[in-house]
């Protein structure tokens, strides 16, 4: 494989992605409401900066600023037209930076949910996810994107429409899902059941994983339950730097750089391999992971205890994997099940 | 297969309502239809079709949502199999006078435009009998008032799953406040970033974790209301 990513995959035991976009543009004056994606065209230097920012605090992969760069989200902005201009402006200012790091960093082209359901639960075909996909890989392979990064889904169905339209673009790719409802994603998978469905595709990712969701801690229950399922490729941890407080009008992550230092060294004793933020995450955060992970050796897995004693409580009691799967309903129903 | 062959309009009205409940919880809607019109057939008053047989079904639903046992796809076959029971007795129950459960303006608001929890609680909702009228994503303050007045709503919801939008819910409640509509309206709120504490600041009636909460709260709200009215 001559792509970078898989470079830097055979040759290190770990990566660093980056942190929050949201967070950071949204403290550069982003009003809540306008389409983030919008200023690759319009306050450029801004994107910039929110680039240089990952790069300088060490992050070896960092993502683009095109989360919502599909047409999907776009039309909600009146947009969709622009999908081709909106993503390559963002991937080409990501070339930029990364190409003067002076260190090999990674341009991952961030492709977020189209924010339908799909069918027969909603109206979103998957043809048409296929096709809303196909538009967005297309248009950031072109301006020069080193990998392809679907994140934040919560259906299966999604995440493989993702990987067909990437199969059909011929371009490397990583997933990760967000696991926010009990452990689960909002339509209920599992770590396992991502594991499984994972290895299944027919054009499998370079690596895969969870973002977001609940808090750090839950996030590294999740990679446990990757890691337990047995997968064949390196896992990605993004987790949220805490969990948002409200203080007299005004929000933030209680996540200190180094309660996120400390999830960053689990996150890879859990068994993860690339290692970032999501929301909360700011340069400072990431300084001190990256500090963290070089400095301290690898060590043994933690448990679930060790994990809650160090970044706090999950958010439910089981997550659906192992023996602990939950109760189940009886029912008189003999139609279906 | 043997388990295919229930024959609804065999069972006896106590069997049947069962089987209705286990048919909400597997989304099957046509089912539903089947026993709607069978208990209507047999003479059953539309109000109590709807309380009994739908309202009880989907409870059960939104407690095992509640409890992490469903998830939101079942949640969604179970609301659309519950909606076209709804659609064969709304009609009924306007002509029968039914008492009405209640009614909500529901939208995301300003700045903000993630909009599935919302359908999911406005689902649910309607779930539990009550009207919705969703006025979708992205509200500003007066959408809500005008919409709210319009309407004759008992309750207003207001979601938002940005840490940035969901200060604009206690400009949406300062508003009523100014204009003395505040107590004429049952406020919910709710949303991935917000709290019990956050709902207390700003001056809701509740903070929902979750669609299942927030049609049990808004079920408590209501009979309070009705128990200080008697």
């Amino acid at each position: 494989m001559s792509d970078l990513l898989s470079r830097l995959l055979g040759e290190r035991d770990w990566l660093m992605a980056d942190g929050a976009t949201g967070t950071n543009l949204f403290n550069m004056g982003l009003a809540s409401g306008e389409a983030p994606e919008l200023w690759n065209i319009d306050q450029p230097d801004n994107i910039r900066a929110l680039y240089r920012g990952a790069v300088e605090a060490g992050s070896d992969i960092f993502l683009t600023n095109t989360f919502g760069g599909n047409a999907s989200r776009l039309k909600l902005h009146n947009a969709q037209g622009r999908v081709r201009e909106i993503n390559a402006a963002g991937v080409a200012l990501g070339r930029e930076i990364a190409d003067k790091a002076g260190r090999p960093v990674v341009v991952a082209a961030s492709i977020g949910p189209t924010g339908e359901i799909m069918a027969p639960m909603g109206a979103l075909t998957h043809e048409l996810a296929v096709e809303i996909f196909h538009e967005q890989a297309e248009a950031v392979k072109d301006a020069g994107a080193d990998v392809l990064w679907v994140e934040t889904i919560s259906a299966q169905e999604e995440f493989q429409a993702a990987a067909e339209a990437f199969a059909r673009v011929g371009m490397p790719w990583c997933g990760t899902m967000s696991f926010d409802t009990a452990g689960r994603t909002m339509m209920g998978l599992t770590s396992a059941q991502m594991v499984a469905m994972v290895d299944k595709l027919s054009t499998p990712p370079l690596a895969f994983g969870a973002n977001c969701g609940v808090g750090a801690a839950d996030l590294l229950r999740t990679v446990l339950g990757f890691v337990a399922a047995g997968p064949e490729r390196p896992i990605i941890a993004k987790g949220n730097a805490g969990i948002p407080k409200y203080h007299d009008g005004h929000i933030h992550y209680d996540g200190t750089p180094e309660l996120m230092a400390e999830y960053a060294v689990m996150a890879r004793d859990c068994g993860a391999t690339i290692i970032g933020g999501c929301c909360g995450t700011m340069p400072e955060h990431l300084k001190a992971m990256r500090a963290a992970l070089e400095s301290r050796p690898k060590g043994p897995r933690p448990t679930l205890d060790e994990i809650a004693g160090t970044l706090g409580g999950f958010s439910s009691a089981n997550d659906g994997t192992g023996d602990d799967a939950g109760p189940a309903r009886e029912r008189r129903g003999r139609r279906r099940g | 297969m043997a388990d295919d062959e229930i024959i609804l309009s065999e069972l006896d009205d106590e069997e049947l309502v069962l089987q209705m409940h286990d048919d909400l919880y597997d989304g099957l809607k046509e089912e539903i239809e089947e026993g709607v019109n069978i208990l209507l057939g047999r003479g059953w008053a539309p109000y109590d079709v709807l309380t009994k047989a739908l309202v009880a079904g989907m409870t059960i639903v939104g407690a095992d949502f509640r409890d992490g046992i469903l998830f939101v796809p079942e949640v969604l076959l179970a609301a659309n199999a519950m909606k076209a029971g709804m659609a064969i007795l709304k009609p009924l129950l306007a002509e029968t006078g039914a008492p009405r459960v209640g009614k909500m303006v529901i939208g995301t608001v300003k700045g903000d435009i993630h909009d599935i929890g919302k359908n999911l609680v406005g689902m649910m909702m309607e779930g539990a009998g009550f009207e919705v009228v969703d006025i979708g994503i992205n509200n500003p303050v007066e959408k809500y008032l005008e919409t709210l007045e319009a309407e004759g709503a008992d309750i207003l919801g207001m979601s938002a799953l940005l840490t940035t939008t969901m200060p604009y819910m206690k400009v949406v409640i300062d508003t009523l406040k100014e204009k003395g509509m505040r107590d004429d309206y049952i406020v919910l709120v709710g949303g991935a970033p917000l709290n019990e504490e956050f709902g207390k600041a700003i001056g809701a009636d509740a903070y929902c974790r979750d669609a299942a909460v927030a049609v049990q709260t808004a079920k408590d709200f209501i009979a309070r209301k009705h128990n200080k009215m008697a």
